[in-house]
């Protein structure tokens, strides 16, 4: 029955897009409409082939087939979002790569969002989805709730993804940063977050253990105010039904602060929360001790969510925005160092009576790297919203690296130690193919990072003082021009530590390939000496 | 009064206040008497339950519990 009611909606979708694509006004929404059109009819013909079969979901067994396709996915669209940024990295310190074909489809103002957002949105957010499904199940010990909807919400998830990436380069964006999908994309993402919020509630709700672990704590706060941000930031109203452009509620002011209350609570939930969810799960699994203090866990958690909501203003130093409202935002963003510190603390000194791992298991040193990031850039961060350092940083590279050394170091860092964490125990392989292609992926990244962030911090600081830079009768020493060329190495630089960092992630891809197809399988030993004896 | 201005006004008096207190009130809570054991043991869960869900005895009549023994 309930098969049949997903055929109609199935066909509906299919038909629905197909009409609108007849009736679109712009590229964007045309190629839209396809996408949603061969989704439809792709799954309707997946589904009717299924019709005799009987789904049925074991409770006894967790549902790990939805987070293989996610680790699949954390890994491909890493290495597009890792390309992407490398190729406009190369763009800006060579701008006769945006030759003239590509103009108006693959030059830099086309690729810079589809960069950030594969980055954050499809590496990060494929990465949070997967481990979150991962840990909740585990520090539940009960199957995910719903059923295939978790599938739902891995497959909706890509169809946002293609939505958004096709968008961004066919230039359908609403021109808000890291919010730029079109109100059509929006309002999926909303079905399908919403969808992901019940899996794991859900999952929560029919827990068979007394208490809620931490990490579940930060997940769950991820992807509540996640939703909460979308939805109050997304507020637009189409200009049509059968095109892409809307037009936004918000205006002047207001919708400055609305978008940067939405942009730094992104970083803070989706980059921070989310993030420290699986440092919370994976560190501990990883060098097997519980972590550090599960009380300073706690007041990590609650400090985090409480201050960081109130961060966003410190984007918005020196504009139309009330005095009050900078000052309360660098006020907080200060405060915010307290528990971000807190945490780092508390994932390193889980490593305490086991740092030799440090020595001789390179995904922990990942993992510890990803920490010391996290440390360092919480610590830059409140730093540069001091309103007088703001006023040298602001819309120099400066902010670029300070971001980079968040988003590589610590997100890319973590990330990579939990897909080597995870894929034998998916896979149910004894061990990874090869720790020492870890070891190098380990240094690639790395070094990367450093040539990445150190050319930015010096371009940045550099450039903000050329452009304060005044003569004796109070005019400004440089152009803008003169900037951009006093650039030129430290981007050269900034584009080989990208390099380093991508061809870290393709040799991560391989080893987790051949782990996968090559390794011996595990043997399923708790359950079997236990049984022996 | 203007809906700003009243919504201003309860924003940084009183509901700031509960913010504070129920923060506080969290930490005070983390350190309560007894705390301990209850942490101890909350940190160390991860490390069962690693391979399948932990089964009670109610879904022993669940039809996929059949299932299971079979297999």
């Amino acid at each position: 029955m309930w098969d049949y009611a997903k055929l109609i909606v199935l066909a509906a979708v299919t038909v629905v897009a197909a009409y609108a694509a007849s009736q679109a006004r712009d590229l964007a929404y045309l190629v839209h409409m396809i996408i949603i059109m061969g989704a439809g009819a792709g799954f309707f013909i997946w589904q009717i082939r299924r019709m005799d079969e009987t789904t049925t979901h074991n409770q006894g067994e967790y549902l790990d087939g939805v987070i293989r396709y996610g680790v699949i996915a954390t890994a491909g669209w890493g290495v597009v979002g890792f390309l992407v940024g490398v190729i406009i990295a190369f763009q800006l310190a060579f701008p006769n790569l945006n030759y003239e074909l590509q103009q108006g489809l693959a030059n830099f103002g086309r690729l810079r969002p589809l960069h950030t957002s594969a980055v954050i949105f499809a590496f990060g957010g494929n990465a949070l989805i997967a481990s979150s499904f991962y840990v909740v199940q585990r520090t539940s010990a009960a199957r995910l709730f719903g059923g295939n909807l978790a599938w739902f919400v891995f497959w909706g998830y890509q169809v946002f993804i293609l939505l958004a990436a096709t968008g961004y380069v066919l230039g359908s964006t609403q021109s808000q940063e890291y919010a730029e999908p079109e109100w059509l994309a929006d309002l999926w993402l909303t079905i399908v977050w919403v969808a992901y919020l019940v899996v794991f509630m859900g999952t929560l709700i029919k827990r068979r253990e007394p208490h809620i672990y931490v990490a579940n704590w930060f997940y769950l706060s991820f992807i509540i105010t996640v939703a909460m941000l979308h939805v109050v930031n997304n507020l637009q109203i189409p200009v049509s039904i059968w095109g892409s452009t809307s037009i936004p509620v918000w205006s002047g002011v207001q919708s400055a602060m609305v978008q940067w209350w939405y942009g730094h609570n992104a970083v803070g939930f989706f980059l921070t929360a989310g993030f420290l969810g699986m440092m919370y799960y994976f560190i501990p699994k990883q060098v097997e001790r519980p972590v550090y203090s599960y009380k300073l866990s706690i007041i990590h958690f609650w400090a985090l969510i409480f201050l960081y909501i109130w961060a966003g203003p410190h984007h918005l130093h020196y504009t139309a925005l009330p005095d009050w409202a900078q000052t309360l935002g660098m006020t907080f963003s200060i405060m915010l160092w307290m528990p971000s510190w807190g945490g780092m603390i508390n994932g390193l000194m889980t490593l305490s009576g086991a740092w030799d791992k440090l020595r001789t298991d390179p995904v922990v040193r990942m993992m510890v790297v990803a920490v010391g990031f996290y440390g360092m850039a919480t610590f830059e961060g409140p730093m540069m919203s001091i309103r007088a350092v703001n006023s040298l940083s602001h819309y120099t590279d400066w902010t670029i690296g300070h971001v980079h050394s968040g988003a590589l170091g610590w997100n890319g860092m973590i990330t990579f130690g939990m897909l080597y964490y995870i894929v034998p125990k998916l896979w149910k392989r004894e061990r990874l193919y090869s720790l020492s292609l870890v070891s190098w992926h380990f240094w690639l990244a790395t070094i990367g990072i450093v040539l990445y962030a150190a050319s930015m911090w010096v371009t940045g600081i550099m450039e903000g003082l050329m452009w304060r830079q005044v003569d004796a009768q109070g005019f400004l020493v440089n152009s803008f021009a003169d900037t951009v060329a006093a650039k030129f190495p430290m981007n050269v630089v900034r584009g080989i530590g990208g390099l380093m960092f991508l061809s870290g992630a393709l040799i991560m891809c391989y080893n987790l390939w051949k782990t996968v197809t090559s390794v011996g399988e595990a043997k399923p030993a708790a359950a079997a000496t236990v049984a022996a004896e | 009064m203007e809906t700003y201005t009243l919504l201003r006004g309860f924003a940084d008096s009183w509901f700031l206040l509960f913010m504070t207190l129920f923060f506080l009130g969290i930490v005070v809570w983390a350190f309560r008497p007894g705390s301990r054991a209850v942490h101890k043991e909350t940190a160390s869960m991860i490390f069962r339950n690693d391979d399948r869900p932990a089964v009670d005895e109610a879904d022993a009549s669940d039809a996929d519990a059949g299932q299971r023994q079979g297999a």
